[in-house]
């Protein structure tokens, strides 16, 4: 169970998160989606730990710990994932290094036996086949020289390799067709199960008629502004954003700026 | 002292004794020699090509053998001991040929693998003009100082159309008793011939002793020459060197220099196209923290046509230590149709740490290739920040960056063994080495 309460979060003094709640029980999918600038990266990057992100208030607990007194690493470690909506390449480590050395960064933070260089490459050749990536992948450096859809299917892998209990896709859709749409879908959705929480971060409602979520949340200037189900998103699709500046200003009305 | 007229009174006192000193030709090289170091001194900031590194504090240092030494014997069975090849081993202890410690192995016909000394007592009129021109060539004062008290090096010739499949290693090892050593050494790979050579100079102890070298490459028609400096030395230690290259029609020359070690390093680099079609590839690392300083020069004359050169340096500069850059590209007017690009990445990692890098290139041909870039940066928050949310923590993420940044330099070594090498060592530098073994059986 993760529950946000009043978070604040800022950049260079620019404030980004102003006051956001919002609840996420386990085996739940939540889809947060808003316009552009609304604070949807910064959340998912405060989640993760990012700290060149402030935080100036409010509270996130997660299974009953303070999420935010842990740094990046443990929260990775203890299963929180984060999908990026940028993946960063990193030339001179190899795929394989890399994913390995996650891997059981969070099966020793399990108390679960390291994964030697046979049964890793067992289980990561496996995972591969099922997210759509060819094994020359792991021999290349991470993210080096790989497409946009490529890049996400590494995300994709290292996600279904991690396990998390809590993972979130910080606009995984964007810049894919819809084939590899379908397939970050099925990677998702090969996930579900009653222990693991999701929360979808993305612009356009596309992806969400693949992941069906329990929660649809609307995020503007570093709010949430409105929550409902599944029938929310296609509203947003025929009507857009443009009604928020209302629905914002009466939500703000009360509270400090 | 180090001043200049002690070095002309220790030149006074010791050439008599030098080898060859009975040759004329050699006795007035190295008088002229000494006269031009004289009336020029150690190179200070104001001389070009020595702004950001400065040696006019030599004239005031002392230079000293007192201090760890390693022993000579125990270093050379370690460092064969690394090797999967037995190679051949040429050995010079304190600047001087150690016969005992080289282990030249069973070589090709057509070559010569001996110290200079012993070429010079007995040399033959090719041996002795190609001396004679190795000796003569230019370079600023530290290189007269070297044309004055060389006393030995390597001397390597590959005959004629000589493939030499073996390593030959040359490894020069500081003495227990000598302040100061200048070697001379001159491989001359003749038309056609391949071999692969690493001039080594490993740590040999703390001493704050002086190594002056001047290695001189031949490469003839044809010729494929690969070459590694991998420089170690101790931590006191001042480190200056040039390598001069003359590369025929067609010749392919690849040098990497990995510098390490050293109080202060400086290397001259330079190499010119005597013909069409050459190649060359200059691939350099170097790490320097403390209070460390670490200098590369580059030269490239691309004098004919036809001919590419390729260059990339990378740093690693940590703690207040400084590493410079400077590479100069000369195409001549006839050169058409040459392809020049360089390339110098430093990667700081300490506040204090400093780099510079500049390129300097004079083109008087039209139709050139000639690209250049130089980068100075940090660790990339966006790569750490990546790392650690895959649960590495930041210290290995670090490490793993700063490793993958000097990694792609090691990559550029073709050689599997060299390029094992050059990665132990540069481990050796790296904090976290432990935590990327698997890393390494990866890349390998």
């Amino acid at each position: 169970m993760l529950e946000i309460n009043d978070l604040k979060a800022s950049i260079d003094g620019k404030a980004i998160l102003k006051g956001l709640d919002l609840n996420v029980k386990d085996g739940e999918v939540h889809a947060i989606m808003g316009p552009n600038g609304s604070g949807k990266s910064t959340l998912a990057q405060v989640l993760a730990g990012r700290d060149t992100y402030q935080v100036e208030g409010g509270s996130v607990s997660w299974d009953g710990i303070d999420l935010l007194a842990l740094p990046a690493e443990e929260r990775a470690r203890a299963g929180l994932f984060l999908a990026f909506q940028y993946p960063v390449e990193i030339p001179g480590v190899s795929n394989a290094y890399f994913l390995k050395a996650a891997v059981n960064a969070t099966r020793r933070h399990r108390g679960l036996p390291e994964f030697d260089a046979f049964d890793f490459l067992a289980r990561v050749k496996a995972e591969m086949q099922a997210v759509g990536m060819k094994e020359e992948f792991l021999y290349r450096s991470v993210n080096e020289g790989f497409s946009g859809g490529e890049k996400k299917r590494n995300e994709m892998l290292q996600m279904s390799l991690l396990e998390p209990k809590l993972a979130i896709l910080d606009e995984t859709d964007s810049g894919l067709d819809i084939d590899a749409l379908k397939i970050v879908a099925e990677g998702v959705n090969r996930l579900r199960s009653p222990e693991r929480s999701l929360i979808v971060i993305t612009h356009y409602q596309r992806l969400l008629d693949y992941i069906v979520p329990d929660q649809v949340h609307v995020l503007a200037k570093g709010r949430i502004v409105r929550s409902g189900g599944r029938e929310l998103a296609l509203e947003l699709e025929e009507h857009g954003y443009g009604w928020i500046g209302e629905a914002d200003a009466a939500t703000a009305a009360g509270g400090p700026r | 002292m180090s001043a200049v007229a002690s070095w002309v009174a220790d030149f006074e006192a010791r050439a008599p004794a030098l080898p060859g000193a009975s040759l004329p030709w050699l006795a007035g090289l190295r008088r002229r020699a000494i006269e031009r170091f004289a009336a020029a001194g150690w190179p200070t900031r104001r001389m070009e090509n020595w702004h950001h590194t400065s040696l006019a504090f030599l004239e005031e240092h002392v230079f000293s053998a007192a201090g760890t030494h390693a022993d000579p014997a125990a270093l050379v069975a370690r460092l064969r001991a690394g090797e999967t090849a037995p190679g051949h081993w040429l050995v010079f202890v304190a600047g001087r040929h150690a016969p005992a410690l080289s282990a030249i192995g069973a070589l090709p016909g057509g070559v010569t693998l001996i110290g200079l000394a012993a070429a010079l007592a007995r040399p033959d009129d090719a041996t002795a003009s190609a001396i004679e021109h190795a000796f003569g060539g230019s370079g600023d004062s530290p290189a007269a100082l070297n044309a004055a008290f060389a006393a030995d090096g390597a001397f390597v010739k590959i005959g004629r159309g000589v493939a030499v499949e073996e390593t030959i290693h040359l490894v020069f090892i500081a003495g227990a008793d000598e302040t100061h050593r200048h070697l001379r050494n001159l491989v001359v790979a003749e038309a056609g011939s391949r071999a692969t050579i690493v001039e080594h100079y490993p740590d040999s102890g703390d001493a704050a002793t002086l190594t002056n070298v001047v290695t001189r490459i031949e490469a003839g028609a044809d010729a494929q020459v690969s070459h590694l400096k991998l420089q170690q030395e101790g931590e006191q230690t001042i480190h200056i060197a040039r390598l001069d290259a003359r590369q025929a029609r067609g010749a392919v020359l690849a040098s990497h220099s990995l510098s390490f070690g050293a109080r202060l390093a400086r290397h001259d680099i330079g190499t010119r196209f005597d013909g069409d079609g050459g190649e060359v590839l200059l691939n350099g690392l170097y790490h320097v923290d403390g209070r460390r300083h670490v200098d590369h020069q580059t030269c490239i004359e691309h004098a004919q046509p036809r001919c590419s050169s390729r260059e990339f340096y990378r740093g690693l500069v940590d703690g207040s230590a400084r590493g410079v850059f400077a590479g100069r590209i000369i195409v001549a007017p006839d050169a058409q149709r040459s392809d020049a690009m360089q390339r110098c990445d430093n990667l700081l990692l300490s506040r204090q740490a400093e780099a510079d890098a500049r390129p300097e290139l004079e083109i008087y041909a039209d139709d050139v290739k000639c690209a250049h870039g130089a980068t100075v940066g940090q660790i990339d928050d966006d790569s750490l920040f990546y790392l650690r949310s895959r649960g590495l923590d930041a210290l290995h993420a670090r490490h793993l960056l700063t490793y993958a940044f000097a990694a792609e330099a090691l990559a550029r070594i073709e050689l599997p063994t060299l390029r094992q090498r050059a990665r132990a060592a540069l481990l050796a530098r790296l904090p976290g080495a432990d935590a990327m073994g698997e890393l390494l059986e990866e890349l390998a």
